[in-house]
């Protein structure tokens, strides 16, 4: 299978999408569930087809020019796509983990009336997702990433009866807008500087540093703006808002979107431009990996204090992500993409173990109202313990491997982000620990019915445990790591910490140490109490009710302002005004009214001539 | 037939509006024989746009016959790459508005399809003349039928909304009238094509251009100039809304490209860079009014002003791109806002109030119609994929090749469409079902054959975008060269200056 058979791989998905959204009534219940899971497993085996046989091409991007979209003048934008490591590591994460959510949500939203509309937004996002890891240009690219947006703003509110979840999809939607906003701003940047949007061209012509343009102000800028829609997309500081009240939407949905997959575009994109963004001076160093490192920091301080079990692990992605950030920021790029891969896997697995909890427990997810789940749910307690750990960077799991690659790669680069990494790590560890021991040991909250999903929940929560425990040699040391074989054409060799040498022996007591004072202050469940502290960290430092006060209100009142007092009081009345001069102005002429038509027509006429007679020939 | 065609599109309506005056008063028939006559010029615009030619910068098909022999004003109507697409626009739009609202009207249904047809033949007129004289005689005309229109099937406030719209277009139109007179006395000649070769003298220039421009501006509307639009919107029967929005704004923006840019390059260009920052503040203005209005057809009036900001801003970037993508955006703006108000009309229809705290939950009760709207709401909010984008970011692009600054502020345009159009939804459409929603009537074939439609050209242009592009490039690229060559010119000539 080569390049050619790439444009199936977001092909089927979206002719699922069309199939159910078009005849999902007629098709049933268990026809919509075939069409979605079976178009997302059939790009999944295209895209492995297509993988395997990507290694002998050899690492130069193959493009499939589909159509000429959008030109004029010199401006020449095609619908292409572009098959080449990131796209591949990319498309069979996307529809690797989009199948396995897919057959988890055919048991989780079961009950739902609104089956077939759920299962074509979820093709239509796994669609969207494979347009922007397979586009070939920055248009392309965005034109998924802002489907994808679409599909998030249509998942999160997809219980659109409730407030709440409406609220969340309108905020999610208008946040990354913003970040959107600076990102077509930076393509108009790109296209200005290079007059190309294309990756290949763009990768040739800024390779080796960047060349004549190394530093370029343009080109500065131009990373700085797509950066800014990478924070809104992946939500970090300052635009990371939107994505706990995305919890709203139903938990597979937060799995495969707001954890494994969209929610890391803007990691992809900073790796799709990587040339860009290694010639573009100072950015990397001293905006990614700052901004990447705070929000790690910040998130997982967030994360200790949540009781919603779902923001405990949205906040955790937050900060995840950040450690993906932090690792393009010191140049690792390879690192970062190893570790979007383990997350995939492990906060994937998070959010389905949670999900089962919700569908046991007819959606409680507060953790002051779980506990001693572990004897009722015993598969669903493997999975996230699995996931946690994995998540606080234990040996072996995935986790481990890829965090352990980030840690090193700062350490070499930058020990100051490294220090916030350490430390990341230790409160990681802890708040992944809090987790599982509030929700699943202790005493039993809750009625004793509770107990493990059907089939079609525990074989994909059982699949994501085995990838959260050896998905990691993908890319560790010792295995034949095939993660770093595709991708060191696309980032360059990357050292990798010793097996047992100090730094690898500090990181995992970091993390232990986290996982023990997680355990012991909360052992028998019970909740430190952390003072002024926690209250300041629970409300999430405060941003929000910043945000609220210094741009959301008063943007509101800025639009009543406009509306009230300049549009209708101040514009709107003096023309009004204008046109009472005007009446009175007549009134005074009016004896000149004759009723004699010819005779006005002369005078307009005569007027006409005079006025003009007198402009022209002046 | 080809050398009449232009004729018989731009008439074939007035011929159907005679023969709807003899018709007995029988609703249907009425309605049936109106839509039927639109189809004609329909037909034909679709066939015009087959055949138009690629690469072609002028005028590829002309009908010229004397009229005012004496004056030597002749009766011209020509057919290029910047009418083709607002001729094709306004042949779609006007059968769709009537399919849309088949039966919304209810009394003098007659009237009411009979001032449609004329206004249909007055637009298109707009769109072809070029001869300023009969331009003027087809821009005046289209006034009369809105007028009535508004005044006679408005809703509560629709005299002073009638009035309203009346007098500031009536305002432009005077001047524009004596700027034709006076470029009539300084070149002897009303006829677009021999004015374009003909040198103006520099003393009456800018007079001239300001006359023109300011009775385009207010029909764009441009902001402070705009304030007739969302009382005249909100206060027209449906139909109106539709074709108000659709087409008539369209005149004042087609205005701006053919004359102010053709007749009067050195002008357009000197005044670009304030036009540019009109546009843009259109863009800001619209968009941050349109958030807190509380009535749904007042939040979709406002939103226009925010969109012909595009396009004013585009028009003025003065290169390929901004007004390749202004002349797309004057396309798509008409069918997505034509949409949202068709939009609007059904949920009336229904609830008979157009309060958004009067709505809640219709996506529930009307889902078909709800997916429909999101195709339009997110066509309007220019999301890739949709028509929006492609002339949303061509103009942007223009813009930053003319300076970023402008599409750095004008981008903000595009976070503020996502924030009150998505405010919108969540009120109307989400939210739980509130117990007046609760009885609405399901979707109507007619209204869902009309968004449909719509909702079709919105992906075609979204996804597909060339065959517009492409047969108007070739009048674009002349034009805009046409305007920057004059600088250049002028700067030898004038560098003293």
């Amino acid at each position: 299978m080569d390049a050619r058979a790439v444009p199936w791989i977001v092909a089927l998905p979206l002719a699922g999408a069309v199939a159910n959204g078009l005849w999902g009534g007629r098709l049933g219940r268990r026809g919509v569930s075939l069409v979605a899971c079976l178009a997302v497993l059939a790009a999944f085996l295209v895209s492995a087809g297509a993988a395997r046989d990507l290694a002998a091409a050899g690492p130069s991007p193959q493009v499939v020019r589909l159509f000429d979209w959008v030109a004029v003048g010199e401006f020449r934008a095609s619908a292409a796509l572009q098959w080449d490591p990131l796209s591949a590591l990319l498309a069979l994460v996307v529809t690797g983990v989009g199948f396995l959510i897919h057959v988890y949500s055919v048991g989780y939203m079961a009950d739902d009336p609104d089956y077939s509309r759920y299962f074509t937004y979820l093709n239509l996002f796994v669609a969207s997702m494979l347009v922007l890891v397979l586009g070939a240009n920055l248009l392309v690219l965005f034109v998924g990433w802002e489907l994808v947006g679409l599909c998030s703003y249509l998942l999160i509110g997809f219980w659109f009866e409730r407030p709440a979840a409406a609220a969340a999809g309108r905020k999610a939607f208008v946040v990354n807008r913003l970040g959107d906003a600076a990102f077509v701003l930076g393509i108009l940047s790109v296209w200005a500087l290079l007059g190309t949007l294309e990756f290949r061209e763009i990768w040739r012509l800024l390779g080796d540093g960047g060349g004549a343009l190394r530093g370029h102000p343009g080109l500065v800028a131009a990373s700085l703006l797509l950066f800014a829609g990478a924070t809104g997309k992946s939500a970090q500081l300052p635009l990371y808002v939107w994505l706990p009240d995305a919890m709203e939407g139903p938990t597979p949905v937060s799995a495969l979107i707001h954890a494994a997959t969209m929610v890391t575009a803007g990691v992809f994109l900073v790796g799709r431009l990587w040339p860009l963004f290694e010639a573009a001076g100072p950015v990397l160093g001293a905006v990614v990996a700052p901004v990447g490192a705070a929000t790690a920091l910040f998130a997982a301080t967030v994360a200790v204090t949540q009781y919603d079990l779902k923001r405990v692990l949205a906040y955790s992605t937050i900060s995840q992500l950040g450690y993906m950030f932090l690792a393009l920021g010191v140049g690792g790029g390879g690192a970062a993409f190893f570790h979007l891969t383990t997350h995939a896997f492990f906060k994937a697995l998070l959010f389905l173990a949670a999900g089962s909890v919700m569908h046991a427990l007819h959606g409680q997810i507060d953790l002051r109202h779980l506990g001693g789940l572990r004897r009722y749910m015993p598969l669903t307690f493997l999975g996230f313990v699995v996931g946690a750990l994995s998540l606080a960077g234990i040996p072996p799991l995935s986790g481990f491997w890829s965090k352990e690659e980030i840690l090193h790669a700062a350490r070499a680069h930058a020990v100051g982000v490294w220090a916030v990494a350490l430390v990341t790590s230790f409160v990681t560890a802890y708040y992944a620990t809090r987790a599982a021991v509030l929700a699943f040991f202790g005493e039993a909250h809750q009625p004793a019915h509770a107990h493990d999903p059907p089939p079609a929940m525990a074989w994909p929560m059982a699949g994501l445990v085995v990838l959260s425990a050896v998905g990691g040699f993908v890319g560790a040391g010792w295995a034949a790591a095939p993660l770093h074989a595709l991708l060191q054409p696309v980032f360059g060799e990357h050292g990798k910490a010793a097996a047992g040498s100090g730094e690898v022996v500090l990181a995992v007591s970091v993390a232990v140490a986290g996982v023990l004072a997680g355990w012991w202050a909360h052992r028998g469940r019970r909740e430190p109490d952390l003072g002024p502290v926690g209250r300041v960290l629970a409300a999430g430092w405060g941003v929000e009710a910043l945000y609220d006060r210094a741009l959301v209100r008063p943007a509101k009142a800025f639009s009543r302002l406009l509306a009230e007092r300049v549009d209708a009081g101040g514009i709107d009345r003096t023309a009004s005004a204008l046109a009472e001069a005007v009446v009175r102005a007549a009134s005074a002429v009016r004896t000149w009214q004759t009723g004699n038509v010819r005779q006005y027509a002369a005078g307009v006429l005569a007027g006409a001539v005079v006025l003009f007679a007198y402009w022209v020939l002046r | 037939m080809t050398s009449w065609v232009l004729s018989t599109t731009v008439f074939s309506p007035l011929v159907g509006a005679a023969v709807l005056a003899l018709l007995p008063r029988r609703d249907e028939l009425l309605r049936v024989v109106a839509l039927a006559t639109s189809l004609v010029p329909l037909a034909l615009s679709a066939w015009l746009f087959w055949q138009a030619p690629r690469g072609e910068p002028g005028f590829w098909l002309a009908e010229r016959a004397s009229w005012v022999a004496p004056l030597g004003i002749t009766y011209h109507l020509g057919m290029d790459g910047i009418s083709l697409p607002l001729v094709v626009l306004t042949a779609f739009l006007f059968p769709v508005a009537l399919v849309g609202t088949w039966d919304a009207v209810r009394t003098r249904v007659k009237e009411y399809l009979l001032l449609l047809l004329l206004l249909e033949t007055a637009v298109l007129g707009t769109f072809l003349a070029l001869d300023l004289v009969l331009f003027y005689v087809f821009w005046e005309a289209v006034l009369v039928p809105m007028y009535f229109l508004i005044g006679l099937w408005g809703s509560e406030r629709r005299a002073y909304a009638a009035l309203k719209f009346f007098l500031f277009t009536m305002a432009g139109s005077v001047f524009m009238l004596l700027a034709i007179a006076g470029l009539y006395l300084a070149t002897g000649t009303s006829d677009f094509t021999r004015l374009v070769a003909t040198p103006l003298p520099r003393a009456a220039q800018g007079y001239l251009f300001a006359a023109f421009a300011l009775a385009f501006a207010i029909k764009v509307p441009i902001v402070p100039l705009h304030t007739w639009l969302p009382d005249a919107h909100t206060e027209a029967p449906t139909a109106g809304s539709v074709i108000l929005a659709g087409l008539l704004l369209k005149m004042g923006t087609y205005g701006l490209v053919r004359f102010c840019l053709g007749v009067f390059p050195e002008m357009a260009r000197g005044a670009a860079p304030a036009f540019m920052a009109l546009g843009v503040v259109g863009i800001l203005y619209g968009a941050a009014v349109a958030y807190t209005q509380p009535d749904v057809k007042r939040l979709v009036a406002y939103s226009s002003v925010s969109h012909l900001g595009f396009v004013v801003l585009g028009t003025f970037a003065l290169n390929p791109q901004g007004l390749a993508g202004a002349l797309l955006q004057m396309v798509n703006h008409g069918i997505s806002t034509g949409a949202l108000f068709l939009m609007v009309g059904v949920l009336y229809e229904r609830a008979h109030t157009r309060a958004l705290e009067a709505f809640g939950g219709v996506a529930r009760v009307m889902p078909t119609f709800a997916a429909l709207s999101l195709f339009v709401v997110f066509s309007s909010a220019a999301l890739p994929g949709t028509n929006g984008f492609v002339g949303e970011f061509l103009v942007l692009l223009g813009a930053f090749r003319a300076d970023p600054r402008w599409a750095a502020a004008a981008a903000g345009g595009v976070v503020l469409s996502a924030v009150y159009l998505l405010w919108m939804v969540q009120r109307v459409y989400f939210g739980p079902v509130r117990p007046e929603v609760r009885t609405f009537a399901p979707l109507r074939g007619h209204e869902a054959t009309a968004l449909l439609a719509l909702v079709v050209v919105v992906l075609w242009i979204g996804l597909y975008p060339r065959p517009w592009l492409a047969r108007s490039e070739a009048a674009v690229q002349a034009l805009v060269h046409r305007v920057t060559a004059s600088v250049e010119a002028h700067g030898l000539a004038g560098g003293a200056r």
